[in-house]
């Protein structure tokens, strides 16, 4: 159980982005989060993958609360504040795949990051084989770099980036707003393959109702969530 | 329209309004040719120097502290290109190995202030928060103090020699490399593939090793290059006043020092050579490191910031 209770977050603390907003993903539940663009859906995604830090509330994973934020620490330290085995539980994907990969490594290395970071690299090169097949990634891409990929095919290597810890929870934050229709469907595809697998739960933020709702099992629209 | 001569905003003076409402021309963007030209003299002129500190003291088998008094300062001539100085050393043979001395002071000083400015840099921009803070109210009251005064401070701590002067110009010149760093570090921190390496678990360290330092490299590399000529005038500046090199030993400084006695004698050889060595490989070295630069950023202005 994934709970976001009452957050207030943002950038300003006098006027915050996201006001007062509770939202829960139960284990295995597709939540779909629709909203108009500015609106602070993006904010709520970084602060429950607990790469933001709330200014009040609290994210609460599997009845334990994230760690970390009850200090009044400096607004920078936060990113890193909740204990790996928090953060790892969480694969985001975020909308724009150019930004979100860093630009010195191939995809091998992109896709296999979170492997050499947690001190498993001995099963890397298996493990980004198979998921690259999953995620309909081409070998012969592996060994390029971002630039020389298109928008959909790096967007596919960070969707396998995402899945490679096996987190219990996806985060798609606009995952498939830049890519066409195939693509688009080929990731969504992928996601749910391995939330069938996995039973994980997704928490999918994005402004296109008939995608959302052909895809989660639940869709919320921001003003139902800001209103109550 | 065949062959109509290109005419780009680039080739048309940029006229600046001053405050006085005098227009002020500014100087031409330099043409393509002009910069090629630029690019390959400062690379022969700094491949000769490398060339010729590295190749001559090991096979030119000549004495160059060798006292010849009956030869004291003889104007140019073919034994003596440069001449030679008041107690009949050869000056040719003494500038390049002052050269030799100035170009190891140099490298070696701007390698370790950029790798001490980098690391600091790093640092306060990944750690924040009040590491950052301090550090950076350090670097700012470092710089408010002349570098060479405080050069002054640090040589005058130990026996003259080449050590000193390395340790006293790279602890004097790390400071704004440590603010380039700390600026970049600081945009590439907000990137979205930092969230994604920290989602994926990344510590504080690897973030900083893996992700924020290689991008900053080409930054600090070209801080580094810049800082050569720097550290050369400040080894020379140190030991012109005496307080670098012994002054038995050629450095272009020390050259300079001993020259000046014999200047207004009308000996001006002994002056305008040692001078001369300083300033074309400084130069050259930082037209080639301009060119880097305007390689990395082409929209930047291109002129000599040294």
């Amino acid at each position: 159980m994934l709970e976001l209770r009452s957050l207030t977050a943002g950038y300003d603390r006098r006027d915050p982005v996201v006001r007062d907003v509770s939202l829960t993903v139960a284990p295995g539940e597709s939540v779909g989060l629709l909203g108009p663009s500015g609106c602070g859906k993006s904010t709520l995604a970084r602060v429950a993958a607990l790469l933001h830090r709330p200014d009040r509330g609290r994210v609460v994973i599997d009845g334990e609360p994230a760690h970390g934020w009850r200090h009044r620490a400096p607004a920078h330290g936060w990113r890193h504040r909740a204990p790996r085995a928090q953060r790892t539980a969480f694969g985001v994907v975020f909308q724009q795949p150019r930004l979100s990969a860093d630009p010195r490594l191939t995809l091998t290395q992109l896709i296999s990051e979170p492997l050499r970071a947690t001190g498993r690299a001995a099963e890397a090169a298996e493990t980004v084989r198979e998921l690259a097949r999953t995620v309909g990634l081409g070998e012969d891409l592996l060994g390029r770099r971002p630039h020389e990929v298109s928008d959909g095919q790096l967007q596919r290597a960070c969707l396998a980036r995402a899945l490679v810890l096996r987190p219990r929870w996806l985060i798609c934050d606009e995952m498939t707003a830049m890519l066409d229709a195939s693509t688009t469907a080929a990731l969504v595809t992928a996601v749910e393959n391995y939330r069938a697998d996995s039973g994980a739960g997704l928490l999918a933020v994005g402004h296109d109702k008939v995608l959302l709702e052909r895809w989660c099992d639940r869709t919320v629209h921001w003003g139902e969530l800001t209103r109550v | 329209m065949a062959d109509a001569p290109p005419t780009s905003v680039a080739d048309t003076p940029v006229v600046w309004r001053s405050a006085a409402g005098r227009s002020v021309v500014g100087a031409r963007k330099p043409s393509r040719s002009t910069r090629a030209w630029r690019v390959w003299s400062s690379a022969a002129i700094v491949t000769a120097v490398v060339l010729a500190v590295l190749i001559v003291p090991p096979l030119v088998d000549l004495d160059e502290q060798a006292v010849h008094l009956a030869d004291k300062l003889l104007p140019p001539s073919l034994e003596h290109p440069f001449g030679t100085d008041d107690v009949g050393r050869d000056l040719l043979l003494r500038c390049v190995y002052g050269l030799r001395v100035s170009l190891l002071v140099g490298v070696v000083a701007a390698v370790v202030a950029t790798v001490i400015g980098t690391a600091v840099g790093a640092l306060a921009a990944a750690s924040g928060g009040w590491v950052d803070r301090v550090v950076m109210r350090l670097v700012d009251v470092f710089s408010s103090v002349p570098h060479l005064l405080l050069g002054i401070f640090i040589v005058a701590m130990f026996r003259p020699g080449v050590w000193p002067v390395v340790i006293s110009v790279a602890l004097t010149h790390w400071l704004s490399t440590a603010r380039i760093v700390r600026a970049e570090v600081l945009s590439l921190r907000s990137r979205p593939y930092i969230d994604a390496a920290i989602s994926g678990g990344a510590s504080r360290w690897r973030v900083t090793v893996r992700h924020l330092l290689p991008g900053v490299l080409p930054q600090a590399g070209l801080a580094a290059v810049l800082m050569v000529p720097h550290a050369i005038w400040h080894e020379s500046a140190l030991s012109f006043l005496g307080l670098g090199l012994p002054t038995h030993q050629a450095s272009l400084g020390t050259l300079v020092q001993s020259a000046r006695s014999s200047l207004l004698a009308g000996d001006w050889w002994p002056t305008l050579f040692p001078g001369l060595f300083i300033i074309v490989p400084t130069l050259a070295i930082a037209g080639l490191a301009g060119a880097w630069r305007d390689r990395i950023n082409p929209r930047r202005r291109s002129e000599l910031m040294l």
